[in-house]
């Protein structure tokens, strides 16, 4: 388990006095103090983790953001923001003697304009929400992390969000303008705007990221694009995962880019087949969903490219969708993938490591012996454009032992991704889970550096000092 | 460039001399082949430090669509390593050899460091969108990573983001990782005789918010206009295969035939023009006239112009009318002209190339609020703690 720092005595026994404060700034059901209404904020998506804040506000305004953030200043209170509570790396993980500010509250779409192609959003509207927004336009957000029904725009910054389509359309800090955010001192600062690449250091970049250790996301200024005519998928499946790494390398090298890449093992196969019935070929070693746009010609044509160079590598099936209905069923088992593995073990951590692409075959290898190792199940889907890699773990959360040994597992995946020249963490963020492995990818020298940076923005540690880097760095 | 000038072939040799002139407090002008040396501020530095001896492509791994590459690396030299395997730098750098009156290329490092971009930036994202990971040194010398060699990386504060378009004003960029593209099978552009820059700027919207991806959007004002004085021409460009060229060609000449006369420009003419927006050649500026950009909402673009033409100067709208490039004279009153109408579009300005005079004695940069400044000095500071690197390159004092 991770440790926590010492939560700050003098904090814990003014409580009474400080929610009495912050619900001054923030009124009647904007400070939570009770412990029963606390508790929905005490984990997040790493359900494992968990800790009930001193208080949570709920501010509907950036200058109540500001006022908040000032008071805990003056005060030494840590604070940690909260989006929709969906992050995978306990990013929104409580302190005892912290206040959480969640930014829920704050979700008004406040500018579209479909002329510059961007929209202005508070930090608590959904990512799906922008996309709903627009959409009538013809418009859509283009990072989809698979939490996007929930997880909020403000988190999606903090964390740097991906999904299955950027290895076309990127992440978000490529889809960003612009940024409101409250300091750790509570002052207001906006970066960026309404235009591309603001002059002076790149704040906006820096921001994003960074996993609220450098200040508040109040308001969000996102580019928005234009859908394609249409998009269509095909599946592919071979005899072994070397063959099918191969089958990608192939694809790319001949010029396409396809919107998705995505890649599942066996036993990723078999568990979204049994929970969706997709009609994934159950032989195979590995499978492919590809994903491309454009016309319905345009479709026709890049799916026979992409079919035919597949057809090189001895597929077992080749499965081009005809419709956008069988484009949907083709998508469907991969996503249920988390749902598929969650019925089929009670518990399980979704890991999130990057590989260079070539290094697929090897490490998936590796990843094999380990789970024999451990005794512990493991389905990995794979972002194959862009070396993303999903390993999700099987344990039993009432077995404190198969909890132990999962957590161990995933971090020998993790050291793994960074010995092949990887890294710890492609989407999900470092949060609280990865954290103590930062030594294992960065030099001391280099976490100095970063911690150097975060106390330019926040001197006392007071913003989310638990989270990101080893604990020993915090000012605990 | 200053008399003193050490060019060290090795990384080590950098971070030793960078370690040096913190110690004993020597500021440093940081430089690769120095081919942008006349943009922003003059340096006041007695030493330059060149990375123009830390050559050489370190991996390039098409399949993995990564390229590394040592920071005095010409950019010919990547582009052409790219070239041979049908890829290249998505973000497009412009060649400002012709605008700096420069010899030598730039190095992939002073690409970086100043995150120029070209048309392309509209869709692709700028040079920052496509930095990977990169190697530098810090003011105390350390050498530092961040990021990695893999396209998809959330490890940590990302310093690729801050160190791009500091102007070695944070680190001495020793090495840098890319993502790239495969390019085009082949090209063509939309050229549409406009009435005038608002209705050109307007077209280009509606181009690149069609669904045929348009890849490139600018706006020739009449004075340098390929089709005579009279006319406006707004460009739009598509790279794709050959096949869908022609398809989205052929759709886009439908949807934006109410805005002018249109005329298909082909592959071969398509490459030449957008190599010419690229390096703003249009704009014609002569050797003592300053140069502006200056970047805004896209809408805004034509009042940018306008307001700039009026006060004597000539424009080139790239980035779908949101990068208004300004030629004029080299004069403070006209640089007090172009801030104003940065400041009243929202937008940003960056005096891109001046005598130095005029170079020294002004701001080439907008100020930042309060609060931000304060946090940039600390941010300096945790990078740099004496201030040797590039001082004054950006800012006055900093």
């Amino acid at each position: 388990m991770i440790a926590l720092p010492k939560p700050k005595p003098e904090v814990l026994a003014r409580r009474d006095e400080i929610v009495a404060a912050l619900r001054a700034i923030v009124p009647g059901e904007g400070t939570i103090s009770e412990p029963l209404r606390l508790k929905p904020y005490e984990t997040d998506g790493l359900t494992a983790y968990r800790m009930p804040p001193l208080a949570v506000v709920l501010p509907t305004t950036t200058a109540q953001v500001a006022a908040v953030m000032r008071y805990c200043h003056q005060h030494g209170i840590r604070v940690v923001p909260r989006g929709a509570g969906t992050s995978l790396s306990g990013g929104a993980l409580p302190l005892e003697d912290a206040v959480v500010i969640g930014l829920m509250r704050m979700n008004r779409i406040l500018e579209v304009d479909f002329e510059d192609r961007l929209a202005v959003v508070e930090a608590g509207v959904t990512n799906l929400g922008i996309t709903k927004a627009v959409e009538h336009e013809g418009f859509f957000y283009a990072p989809d992390p698979s939490s996007q029904l929930a997880c909020m725009i403000g988190g999606n910054v903090n964390m740097n969000s991906g999904g299955a389509h950027c290895l076309k359309y990127g992440v978000t800090a490529n889809n960003l303008l612009g940024l409101t955010f409250v300091t750790p001192t509570g002052e207001i600062v906006q970066v960026g705007g309404a235009h591309l690449d603001a002059a002076g250091y790149d704040w906006l970049g820096l921001m994003t990221g960074s996993e609220g250790q450098l200040g508040i996301v109040t308001e969000v200024t996102v580019r928005i694009l234009r859908g394609p005519e249409g998009a269509r998928a095909m599946l592919a499946a071979f005899k072994g995962t070397e063959i099918a790494g191969q089958a990608v390398d192939a694809i790319i090298g001949s010029g396409i880019i396809p919107v998705a890449l995505e890649f599942m093992d066996k036993p990723c196969i078999h568990a979204c087949e049994a929970f969706a019935h997709a009609g994934y070929p159950l032989d195979a070693e590995a499978m492919l969903i590809i994903e491309v746009e454009g016309s319905e010609a345009e479709q026709d044509s890049l799916l026979a490219k992409i079919k035919e160079i597949c057809a090189r590598f001895d597929p077992i099936s080749l499965k081009v969708a005809q419709t956008a209905e069988e484009s949907v069923a083709i998508w469907k088992g991969r996503k249920g993938a988390f749902g598929a593995v969650g019925r089929i073990s009670p518990d399980y951590l979704c890991m999130d490591g990057t590989i260079p692409t070539g290094e697929l075959p090897g490490v998936l290898k590796r990843i094999g012996e380990m789970s024999e190792q451990y005794g512990l199940k493991v389905a990995n889907v794979f972002h194959a454009g862009d070396g993303n890699l999903h390993p999700l773990i099987m344990f039993d959360a009432n077995d404190p032992e198969s909890f132990r040994k999962a957590e161990a597992f995933g971090a020998d995946i993790l050291k793994l991704c960074v010995e092949v020249g990887g890294c710890l963490t492609g989407e999900h963020g470092v949060g609280v889970e990865k954290r103590d492995l930062m030594g294992v990818q960065f030099a001391r020298h280099e976490l100095d550096q970063q911690r150097r940076i975060k106390t330019a923005f926040d001197p006392a540690w007071l913003l989310n000092p638990h989270k990101v880097f080893p604990l020993e760095d915090a000012a605990a | 460039m200053s008399a003193d000038q050490i060019a060290p072939h090795r990384e080590s040799d950098i971070a030793r001399e960078v370690a040096l002139a913190t110690e004993t407090r020597t500021p440093l002008a940081i430089e690769g082949n120095g081919s942008k040396r006349a943009l922003l501020r003059p340096v006041q530095a007695a030493r330059t430090l060149s990375t123009r001896n830390l050559t050489g492509i370190t991996l390039y791994r098409p399949t993995e669509l990564i390229i590394s590459a040592r920071a005095g690396t010409p950019l010919p030299e990547i582009e052409a390593a790219l070239a041979g395997k049908g890829q290249m730098l998505a973000p497009e750098p412009p060649d400002t050899r012709a605008l700096f009156g420069a010899d030598l290329p730039a190095t992939i490092g002073g690409i970086v460091a100043t995150n120029l971009s070209g048309p392309r930036r509209i869709t692709a994202g700028a040079i920052r969108d496509h930095l990977m990971g990169i190697r530098f040194v810090n003011g105390a010398g350390e050498v530092v990573r961040s990021g990695g060699r893999v396209l998809k990386n959330v490890t940590g504060l990302d310093l690729c983001k801050l160190l791009a378009g500091s102007h070695g004003t944070l680190g001495v960029l020793t090495e840098v990782t890319l993502k790239v593209l495969p390019a085009a099978e082949t090209s063509a552009s939309l050229g549409i005789r406009v009435p005038d820059i608002a209705t050109g700027v307007k077209a280009l919207s509606a181009g690149l918010g069609s669904p045929y991806g348009v890849t490139g959007a600018a706006l020739i004002p009449a004075f340098c206009g390929p089709d005579g004085p009279a006319n406006h021409v707004a460009f739009l460009r598509l790279e794709d295969f050959a096949e869908s060229v022609a398809y989205r060609g052929a759709r886009l000449a439908e949807a934006l035939a109410p805005y002018g006369d249109l005329r298909m420009l082909e592959a071969e003419e398509s490459t030449a023009l957008w190599a010419a927006i690229r390096d703003a050649q249009p704009l014609g500026a002569g050797d003592a006239e300053a140069i502006w950009r200056v970047s805004v909402r896209p809408s805004a673009g034509p009042g940018v112009a306008a307001a700039a033409q009026a006060a004597g100067a000539r424009c080139l709208l790239d980035w779908g009318g949101g990068l208004v490039w300004i030629a004029g004279p080299a004069t403070e009153a006209m640089h007090a002209a172009v801030v104003a109408v940065a400041a009243a579009a929202r937008g940003a300005f960056t005096l891109f190339r001046a005598p130095e005079p005029l170079r020294a004695a002004v701001a080439v940069l907008p100020e930042e609020p309060a609060a931000l400044a304060a946090i940039g000095a600390r941010v300096k500071a945790a990078l740099d703690p004496a201030g040797v690197l590039n001082p004054g390159r950006m800012r006055a004092g900093l």
